[in-house]
């Protein structure tokens, strides 16, 4: 029972991660149609940023940590300007090809620029974790937790609440009709990029610490992205949320019952059940066709 | 006049061909191929291993060279992967013509380029791969000079008794070198009356162990056996720590780098005990304390992070044994060095390097047993409490 506890507490901790990188990509993935490769590039950029500021320049925790979601909005906002928005129009694989490139491109500059030496961030928290009854935690996590979760509804009032969000989900729904009704088609795609890649980010700089940052650390994260929105629905925030719990927990789960050898398997036997049964995504609300 | 000039090139060409004949040695280089992950998960340990050769070699060449001429490493990066390594070795040994070569890290890697060295007939220094897999497949051009996990294992029972483990659960990487560690350790420990728990297995590129560990806690048993290199191993300590296990943890295969794991576990790493090769926080405890002071002297001057030595080291006892096989060998030839490296002995920095046969008769591949140290972090320090 205690075991079921603690794999339970570690299912929200590490699901609200997954979250934030999914909604990143759901968001980029199903507005923009990018199938973003450099989704866990922009996750190490955001470890990395975070360990540049906070570790190198020695600034505060915690504003380290907004600096580089900052920085990743910018990064993200850069890459749109430059690299994709020459390709408006050219069809899926050829964007796709270019973000493979992109995230390449990155990978190899991250270890060219920080050595394939992991990096480790020390943060303000205590090293004793925080012991209720026989379940742990250490105090980063559940910081982690908090922070994720805070973001998480951040995105969601701004998606569904704001001038900018509504624009988001006109040009989603159609982007011929926004651009009709007067929507910046170039500003809402640069914005919802800069957007998803500080959600990146933003998990990169909050799990950096936990784990250790290196070069390639954004390799699975961009995977399990993947299978997020796969899981949750393309563009559906809710979806990415929900999705990104559900992976925690067949990882955990699986892991922890199952077969440890397995435990990253457990998360893509759920995503082809989902594409063999429901292949928009458990949680997709239909799409306009044309 | 183009004639003349004809007349001079000739010249020329005579004299340079002359003085190739009476130096020609000199002018060409001993070729050593290194076959190292220098980019991928692996791509710090293995960058460390190639800093570690060229102090071999620098050394090597500063004292006059090998048979007059100098030695050359010719380092190709195999990604850390298994494909690339293969690759790598026949890039090695066909386009650069090399007649020996060191390599590759990892057990996945080495088990990868192995067929190659069978089918060009060329020797291989193995330095850091430990599956019990690679000296016993039958292939006569393997030669090891890190212990397998058989090795580590059979020698970690004489320092077991001190431990009173009386239950363990294993936590390995998921490739020929977790698992092959988690078997020959635990045949070692059923035999000696330890019960072996939970085998948990990780993937190579995991960085969440918190469900393996929890399932750990959990159980009866009062040590946990870790094999994985240096960042897992990081990412284990913390982990285990967050999870408030205060089973002992004793992690092998020698990869763990004590000193970047002070520094990147910080006080998660008190308590847990490492089983190592190499023992550069004592210096005179090695077998060779002079040659162990000039490595780490050289290892310091060149500016790289102190944690490396315990990995780097490996690279260089893996050319000076190339290079002490090719002096006895009198010829840069492949199977000239794989008869001189059965006759090699030498002090080495983690033992003396002397090829034993192991694996099927006829086709023995060369495993040197190097000594064992058993080092434990207390209060983020470096004690070393059992060899």
């Amino acid at each position: 029972m205690t075991e079921l506890l603690q794999h339970i507490v570690n299912t929200l901790i590490l699901g609200s991660t997954y979250a934030l990188l999914g909604i990143g990509l759901t968001l980029i993935f199903g507005i923009m149609r990018v199938v973003n490769f450099a989704h866990g590039e922009l996750y190490s950029f955001g470890a990395y940023a975070l360990y540049f500021v906070g570790v190198m320049l020695g600034l505060n925790f915690f504003l380290a940590l907004i600096v580089a979601v900052v920085l990743g909005c910018f990064a993200g906002a850069l890459i749109e300007v430059v690299l994709l928005r020459p390709m408006r129009g050219a069809d899926i694989d050829t964007t796709m090809l270019v973000m493979i490139g992109a995230m390449i491109v990155m990978q190899n500059g991250e270890q060219f620029v920080w050595g394939g030496v992991a990096k480790s961030v020390s943060t303000p928290f205590p090293e004793l974790p925080l012991v209720v009854g026989s379940i742990s935690v250490s105090w980063l996590r559940l910081f982690v937790f908090c922070a994720a979760l805070a973001l998480i509804g951040v995105s969601y009032l701004l998606i569904n609440r704001t001038k900018l969000g509504k624009a988001m989900r006109a040009t989603f729904q159609d982007r011929d009709a926004a651009a009709l009704m007067g929507v910046n088609i170039q500003f809402i795609y640069m914005a919802t990029f800069a957007i998803g890649s500080s959600l990146a980010a933003a998990a990169g700089a909050l799990l950096g610490p936990v784990y250790v940052i290196s070069p390639q650390m954004g390799n699975l994260a961009s995977l399990k992205a993947f299978a997020i929105v796969i899981l949750g629905g393309l563009g559906s925030i809710g979806g990415a949320t929900i999705g990104g719990f559900l992976l925690a927990l067949a990882e955990e789960l699986g892991a922890g019952y199952v077969s440890s050898g397995y435990r990253d398997a457990m998360g893509f036997l759920i995503i082809i059940a989902v594409l063999l049964f429901k292949p928009t995504g458990l949680f997709a609300r239909a799409e306009r066709i044309g | 006049m183009r004639r003349a000039h004809g007349l001079i090139t000739g010249a020329a060409l005579a004299a340079a061909m002359s003085t190739a004949l009476v130096t020609g040695a000199a002018a060409q280089t001993i070729k050593i191929g290194v076959n190292e992950p220098l980019t991928g998960p692996f791509a710090a340990s293995g960058t460390y291993v190639v800093n570690g050769a060229k102090i071999a070699a620098d050394e090597i060449n500063a004292k006059g060279g090998l048979l007059g001429r100098k030695i050359e490493l010719v380092i190709e990066d195999n990604k850390s992967n298994p494909t690339e390594a293969a690759a790598v070795a026949e890039k090695l040994i066909t386009g650069d013509k090399v007649p020996v070569i060191m390599g590759a890290w990892g057990s996945s890697l080495t088990l990868a380029v192995m067929p190659k060295l069978m089918e060009y007939k060329v020797p291989m220094v193995v330095e850091t791969s430990s599956s019990s897999k690679i000296t016993t497949s039958g292939n006569s051009y393997i030669f090891r000079i890190s212990p397998p996990s058989s090795v580590e294992a059979t020698e970690f029972k004489s320092i077991m008794p001190s431990l009173g483990i009386k239950k363990a659960d294993f936590l390995v990487i998921n490739n020929d070198w977790g698992r092959g560690s988690a078997e020959d350790f635990g045949k070692v420990m059923k035999a000696q009356n330890i019960q072996v728990g939970l085998v948990e297995i990780m993937d190579q590129a995991a960085q969440d162990m918190s469900a393996q560990l929890a399932k750990i806690k959990a159980t009866d048993s009062d040590t946990i056996m870790v094999t994985t290199a240096v960042e897992q191993l990081t990412l284990v300590l913390k982990q285990a720590a967050a999870l408030g296990i205060t089973k002992r943890i004793v992690t092998t295969g020698g990869s763990q780098n004590p000193d970047q794991l002070i520094e990147q576990a910080g006080a998660a790493a008190n308590g847990s005990m490492h089983l190592t090769t190499f023992a550069p926080w004592y210096p005179d405890k090695t077998p060779d304390p002079a040659a162990t002071k000039y490595f780490l002297g050289e290892w310091k001057k060149r500016g790289y992070a102190i944690a490396g030595a315990t990995e780097s080291f490996r690279g260089y006892d893996g050319i000076r044994t190339i290079a002490n096989a090719i002096q006895r060998a009198g010829k840069a030839e492949p199977a000239a060095i794989t008869d001189a490296l059965w006759t090699t002995d030498f002090a080495g920095l983690n033992g003396q390097i002397k090829f034993q046969k192991q694996g099927p008769a006829g086709k023995e591949s060369g495993q040197s047993m190097p000594n064992l140290y058993l080092i434990k972090i207390e209060n983020e320090k470096i004690v070393l409490s059992g060899s």
